[in-house]
């Protein structure tokens, strides 16, 4: 036995590494027909690193205080060495973390990976999906810009609109009467520890049940059906190295996605950081238009396409709540024989393909100050995204299926 | 069929409703070019003559000219002028109370003002201001109506007076006309406001040339270790059918 092999053994004796190792990599099999779709799992991971390990560098000459943030973010671009690139990194890594999100969810949607075996899966998924929006939210008012300050203003606002309790709540959330120093540090706080640990956490529950029950395919069929005679799945390959030599391709692709817009568009035409967010925050001078980040703006627009009952904006917050909270419930909404798109029939087809751009109409509108021809719109498109999760019982055990394969269709 | 395709056209309608809504003042373009270090400098030159006496560049230090061209010495001997040291940032001795008193409003600072403006809306506002004698500095912009700001170049440029045109009911400002000349003429006023508004974009992200540059590198190692990664995945997957 070589001196490795005796240190691994005195190893796996105490802790189970080759086990473990054996579990989630190398003996962890996947279907063999992914396709482009299933990278964005993976590059969601890698964008949880770069987004924790360039938070840590930042937090070493970022202040949190009200008076010397946002010098010193510009502190960080100009003399920190390398503090441009690794602010960039993560102001970069912030919207790219979304796009990647939203394609895994969209995966999801189209092959029916939210389905039995896995409503777990998705419902950490949509948890994590959450705790993303929090961080984001709070990550956003670090800067100490105009945008992150009224921008925080309006979304704590929304919590003054809830019944009786709203204004307390909302002073409670803030620290203050307005958003202030108090509010910077706490959201700070929260921003650098308590919503990675629960991001982290959460990210290692929904692995876990991923690989307990396997990963879906394209096909939508369950690969563990049909075994050999050691008991591998036919359809499955070892996760390592298949997987990790074909990630590694995705992942130089989104590298060279997302080092274009780091190097050469930071701002992102003002998507990923905004013109009005390199103004100092200024309590006594409202901007003229106030919008959320882009990731934000689909439920931004579905909170204005409500109109308010009695002065109040409450209903619009719970629409707002709802457009999320339906996502826990997919599992069960979804009453189709096929898990894939791919054997879907026609109506579930054009559900989703009216949801998405109803999903990217709102994003769109949510961008633009509010006028009544776009409130019309935000209304038409706020409904079509309801109908989706509301009528998915319905429309999906009269639509009309095709059988799916035995096997993986490659 | 037909609910569909009135679906699609309010989607298509749904941009042109939009942009409907807003109508915004005419943007010069502005003539950027960080590579140039001759116009950066002139910039720096203008920024400190004219700017740097009520608004500050709080986060920009004068030692950061060096990536301009510019030597220590240079930098001490023609932008220095009130005993600041290379290493120290750009200040102004106005406190923020005298200029909200003096201005109405504090004069911003400007490290990173063509972030938040933009290089056109800077040069086309450097080049709008006019006589307005209802306002308390004498002055007005058309860009930025009753601003607090006065017309600190118009040594230079001269002196402009708007010229009016009917549209309804409404007075409106057509254009600008020069009613005393300045130093320089137009053109060169326009030059030189170019050369500044240059280097505020340049002084709003001074990192952003050698961003660039390093982009480039990393694109090219991408590409590179792209075909190394796509063989190897190849050659590990010709098993797999």
């Amino acid at each position: 036995m070589s001196a490795l092999q005796k240190m691994m053994g005195w190893i796996d004796d105490r802790f189970p590494l080759t086990a473990t190792y054996k579990a989630h990599l190398s003996e962890y099999y996947a279907p063999k027909n992914f396709n482009f779709w299933y990278f964005f799992g993976s590059l969601a991971l890698l964008v949880l690193v770069i987004q924790i390990v360039t938070g840590i560098f930042l937090t070493m000459n970022y202040k949190p205080d009200a008076e010397l943030a946002f010098t010193s973010v510009e502190y960080i671009m100009r003399d920190v060495d390398w503090g441009w690139l690794i602010r960039y990194m993560h102001s970069t890594g912030a919207s790219m973390f979304f796009v990647v999100v939203y394609l895994h969810m969209f995966r999801g949607l189209m092959y029916g990976s939210y389905r039995k075996p896995r409503e777990l899966i998705w419902i950490f998924g949509v948890l994590i999906y959450l705790a993303l929006m929090a961080e984001a939210f709070l990550g956003y008012l670090l800067p100490w810009g105009q945008m992150s300050f009224w921008g925080a203003q309006v979304i704590v606002n929304l919590f003054a609109a809830v019944p009786f309790i709203g204004e307390d709540l909302s002073i409670w959330i803030r620290g203050d009467y307005v958003i202030s120093d108090a509010t910077l540090n706490r959201f700070f706080a929260f921003h650098v520890i308590a919503l990675p640990l629960v991001l982290i956490a959460l990210v290692a529950v929904h692995l876990v049940a991923l690989h307990e029950v396997g990963s879906n395919n394209p096909d939508g069929v369950e690969i563990k059906k049909k075994k050999d005679a050691n008991g591998i799945p036919l359809d499955g390959i070892p996760f390592h190295p298949y997987y990790t030599v074909k990630d590694i391709v995705g992942v130089i692709v989104f590298l060279m996605v997302f080092s274009a817009i780091l190097f050469f568009a930071p701002e992102m035409g003002g998507y990923f950081l905004e013109a009005a967010n390199f103004v100092p925050a200024d309590p006594l001078k409202t901007p003229e238009h106030i919008a959320p980040l882009w990731y934000f703006t689909p439920f931004y627009a579905i909170l204005r396409a409500v109109p308010p009952l009695f002065g109040s904006q409450f209903p619009g917050v719970v629409a707002m709540g709802l457009s999320i909270v339906f996502l826990f419930f997919l599992p069960w909404l979804d009453r189709s024989k096929v898990k894939s798109i791919r054997y879907r029939g026609p109506i579930y087809k054009i559900m989703l393909a009216l949801f998405i751009v109803s999903f990217i109409g709102l994003g769109y509108l949510g961008l633009l100050p509010s006028t009544p021809v776009a409130t019309i719109f935000a209304q038409v498109f706020s409904v079509i995204y309801f109908l989706f999760f509301l009528l998915m019982p319905w429309y999906t055990s009269i639509d009309k299926t095709k059988p799916e394969p035995e096997r993986v269709t490659g | 069929m037909k609910r569909l395709k009135n679906f699609l056209f309010l989607l298509a309608a749904a941009p042109v409703a939009a942009f409907a809504a807003g109508a915004t003042v005419h943007l010069d373009k502005a003539p950027v070019n960080l590579t140039d270090h001759d116009s950066l400098q002139r910039g720096a030159r203008m920024f400190v003559n004219y700017c740097l006496n009520c608004h500050s560049a709080g986060s920009m230090r004068y030692s950061r000219l060096q990536d301009i061209g510019l030597t220590e010495d240079q930098i001490k001997d023609n932008l220095l002028f009130a005993g600041e040291k290379p290493g120290e940032t750009m200040k102004v001795g106005m406190t923020k109370a005298d200029g909200k008193a003096w201005f109405g409003a504090t004069p911003p600072d400007l490290s990173v003002i063509a972030r938040s403006r933009g290089a056109d809306w800077l040069y086309t506002y450097l080049r709008s201001f006019y006589r307005d004698d209802t306002r308390a500095t004498g002055w007005n912009n058309t860009v930025f109506d009753k601003v607090g700001m006065p017309h600190v170049m118009w040594t230079l440029q001269g002196e402009m007076a708007p010229v009016h045109k009917k549209v309804g009911e409404h007075e409106v400002i057509e254009r600008l006309e020069l009613v005393k000349p300045g130093s320089v003429t137009l053109a060169e006023y326009d030059a030189m406001v170019g050369d500044l508004v240059n280097y505020l974009v340049w002084m709003g992200e001074p990192a952003q040339v050698q961003r660039k540059q390093l982009g480039v590198i990393v694109l090219i190692f991408l590409a590179v270790f792209f075909v190394v990664a796509y063989y190897l995945k190849k050659e590990f997957w010709k098993d797999i059918h």
